[in-house]
């Protein structure tokens, strides 16, 4: 460095040396600036846009000429289907100048436009950046759907709108008492997914027992093949198969109490049986080797190049993995087989319910334009464009006739016939998002799957990590109704 | 002459302090005042809580282990990578064989190293990390690809084992930061007068000898401040950024990975509280400056003049 300095100082005084650790200090924390950054406005003007005149062609009386804008999640399921919906909107409001945009930080984008007070009309507020819901609904930012459910249906106006809609998609949107603040379009079905082919191949049906199941995973290692992988990476993939496993051996009730967080709800007979049937996969080496060093891809890729034979999973893994599955595979979804005969709930039970969360915020200021693009988008019309793009069911009840329907849709279709009414809700991801992935899934059943917590222990943190989530008075708490 | 001369500076001064004040202070001082009220980052109506967030971190385990961890890589990590820049920067400009004609050079192939430790600097911390993750990956990945090649059995998990993920996280990062340190070592070395080194040279002074009597004590000032910067690096962005994008959760497994800033991060856009989040902020501001300090106090010593 070379200092030919003329002032004989001994190295740094003690002024020198606070200044400049001051000045360093504050060249490092950038995200506490960031976070001020979007520091609070004020609560933002109510200038609502005038409601227009309430007609049969337009039951939310939307206000013909005022601006919609709205904000897309640009996910695994593209916002081709949103665009679609948004042109019927143009088409029947032409007055109304729309402002589309298509993001995949939600949270980052609308962070400072809920703080300030002017969101957006409509938000599809889904992906890794989701706004808690909990929050959004405790600080009263949503506005109640109730009008949109009420509101007669686009293809039949003798029905409302909550009449074309599957079981539980209302329900799912609420959170306490009656209001209804979010509309889940997307409808998942969960469950053991895996490819008919490999199975054929292995003379073997869909094991409905735990017995054929491990027995099935006998022979399949036997000929080099896992039974089973997941996204050891995000081991909160786990509950896709295992929660429905759960309330099939004790019950639905079993679920509602981990969802109302009750103290000891962990430690049902039933979630023991469970997670003991799932550590056994592990303890008996059938789980592909490495797993829990995989993330979501990297598992999805082995088990469609057919290392292993199970996964838990959604069905939007059809469309992530497009390009990866084989032409023959035959993507299918299995229910959680049976534990024993003394399991609570026939074969056939499974975890479906909404995905793809859409909201329509307090402060929007054309809040009917918001739910009338909603009322369009729970068409027929705009359904069938949402399934044909994205290989997914939706929150409509029917949509599917006349489109071709892709393996794993046909299959799971199917399973949703075959569970008739024995559909399972957990609600854990929707409430508690912490809770669910972090302490859960990494923590307690990413530990037990990879042989370094017994059930028992993994029972026990669970339970710990459950009756702190019940005693925080910083997190709004939910109940079943 | 003099008069107006403090105008004259106050008049070009004033533009960046105002940026400045008005972008890096005043955030800071607002975000102190949000870390004690109960803000969730997603409505404009808050509340002030007192003390409560500051309660809430003091019992929070995740906390602890988050800070326990940052701490271990600001420490370990500048001792890691300035050792190992050190080295590599001495060995490249006076570590070679003495050849005829030069009183010193690098080892042979020198200009290629300087070349190849310098590159990933140029990758972006993201793709870095990125490519390691794939690199770890136990099934498909490179390294227990290449241990398979050599015949090993049972291959570690590296990021799915909560006793190897930190560990390798220091390793991504002692990557992809040495090279820049090397290239700093290098250009304050050669600003280091020659004959110091023939002098030392007559007098018979070993390699060993001629780095821990000449070269290190006329570099002390880069490397103390190369300690500075690593260590803000590894408590800060640096940090975050590989163990976000590589670890399991991210933060895990069983949190055996997490380290400030992220927990920063997954408080204020995950959990709407950013409330808490300004509060475990503050704490990493504390621990910043608190590195800050104690470097800049054991760094203290004789300046050489030469």
């Amino acid at each position: 460095m070379g200092s030919t300095s003329a002032h004989n100082n001994e190295g740094l005084g003690r002024r020198d040396l606070i200044k400049r650790s001051a000045a360093l200090g504050v060249i490092t924390v950038p995200t506490m600036s960031f976070l001020a950054s979007c520091a609070s406005g004020d609560s933002g003007s109510d200038e609502k846009v005038e409601k227009g005149t309430k007609s049969a062609e337009n039951p939310l009386a939307v206000n013909e000429s005022a601006p919609l804008e709205l904000v897309i999640f640009d996910g695994g399921f593209g916002t081709k289907y949103a665009e679609d919906a948004k042109a019927v909107y143009a088409k029947t409001y032409p007055k109304s100048k729309i402002t589309f945009s298509k993001t995949q930080k939600i949270q980052s984008v609308l962070q400072p436009r809920f703080n300030g007070g002017t969101p957006p009309d409509l938000i599809d507020n889904s992906g890794a950046q989701q706004m808690d819901m909990g929050v959004l609904v405790g600080k009263k930012q949503l506005a109640d759907l109730t009008p949109l459910l009420d509101a007669p249906s686009i293809d039949d106006p003798s029905k409302t709108v909550r009449d074309t809609l599957r079981p539980g998609i209302v329900e799912m949107g609420q959170f306490d008492g009656d209001p209804v603040w979010i509309m889940y379009y997307a409808y998942t079905v969960y469950g053991v997914w895996y490819s008919q082919t490999a199975l054929d191949k292995l003379d073997a049906a869909y094991p409905e027992t735990w017995d054929d199941m491990l027995a099935l995973c006998a022979k399949a290692k036997k000929k080099g093949i896992a039974g089973w992988t997941y996204a050891g990476k995000y081991p909160y993939y786990l509950p896709f198969s295992l929660y429905p496993f759960i309330a099939k051996i004790g019950g639905v009730e079993v679920l509602d109490a981990i969802d109302n967080l009750e103290p000891k709800a962990w430690e049902h007979p039933a979630v023991k049986a469970a997670f003991e049937a799932y550590y056994e996969l592990y303890k008996k080496g059938y789980v592909l080797q490495g797993t829990p060093g995989l993330d979501h891809r990297g598992s999805q890729g082995a088990w469609a190049n057919g290392k292993a034979l199970f996964i838990p999973n959604g069905s939007w893994v059809e469309n992530e993995e497009a390009s990866v599955i084989p032409k023959d595979f035959k993507l299918s979804v299995g229910a959680p087989s049976s534990l024993d005969a003394s399991d609570k709930m026939p074969f056939g039970t499974i975890w479906a319910s909404g995905g793809e969360p859409f909201i329509v915020p307090a402060n929007a200021k054309n809040a009917e334009g918001g739910m009338e693009q909603l009322r369009i988008m729970l068409s027929e019309a705009s359904s069938k464009s949402f399934t044909s793009s994205t290989k997914s069911l939706s929150a409509y009840n029917g949509g599917t006739d006349g489109i071709e329907l892709s393996d794993g849709l046909k299959s799971g279709v199917a399973a949703l016939e075959k569970a008739g009414t024995n559909v399972v809700n957990p609600r854990l991801q929707d409430w508690y998002v912490k809770l669910q992935k972090e302490q859960i899934g990494v923590s307690g059943l990413g530990e037990m799957m990879a042989g370094r917590a017994t059930p028992a222990e993994a029972i026990k943190k669970i339970q710990g990590y459950a009756d702190a989530a019940a005693k925080d008075q910083s997190i709004k708490h939910f109940k079943h109704q | 002459m003099q008069h107006g001369k403090y105008r004259f500076i106050v008049g070009f001064l004033i533009a960046p302090m105002a940026l400045y004040v008005i972008f890096v202070i005043w955030p800071f001082i607002q975000s102190i005042y949000y870390s004690f009220t109960d803000w969730t980052g997603l409505s404009p109506d808050f509340e002030m809580v007192g003390f409560d967030n500051y309660t809430k971190m003091f019992k929070d385990d995740v906390f602890w282990k988050s800070l326990q961890h940052s701490v271990l890589l600001a420490i370990l990590l500048p001792l890691v990578t300035l050792g190992l820049a050190l080295f590599f920067a001495f060995m490249l400009n006076v570590g070679g064989r003495r050849r005829k004609g030069a009183i010193i050079s690098g080892v042979r192939g020198s200009g290629f190293y300087k070349i190849a430790y310098f590159f990933p600097q140029v990758l972006s911390i993201a793709i870095v990390a990125i490519l390691f993750q794939f690199a770890f990956d136990p099934a498909q990945g490179m390294i227990n690809g290449s241990l398979k090649a050599l015949g090993f059995h049972d291959l570690p998990n590296w990021l799915g084992d909560p006793k190897l993920a930190l560990w390798c996280i220091v390793a991504v990062l002692v990557w992809c930061t040495t090279g820049f340190f090397v290239v700093l070592f290098s250009a304050g070395m050669a600003s280091i007068p020659k004959d110091f080194y023939e002098a030392a040279l007559l007098d018979g002074a070993s390699r060993f000898t001629t780095f821990s009597r000449i070269t290190l004590p006329l570099l002390w000032d880069t490397v103390q401040s190369g300690w500075v910067y690593m260590g803000i690096l590894a408590l800060g962005a640096e940090g975050f950024a590989v163990v976000n994008i590589m670890s399991v959760g991210p933060g895990g497994p069983d949190y055996s990975t997490t380290v400030l800033p992220l927990y920063v991060y997954q408080a204020a856009f995950r959990d709407g509280q950013a409330g808490y989040a300004t509060t475990i902020g503050v704490a990493l501001l504390l621990v910043t400056l608190a590195f800050a300090a104690i470097v800049m106090k054991l760094g203290r010593r004789e300046r050489l003049e030469y």
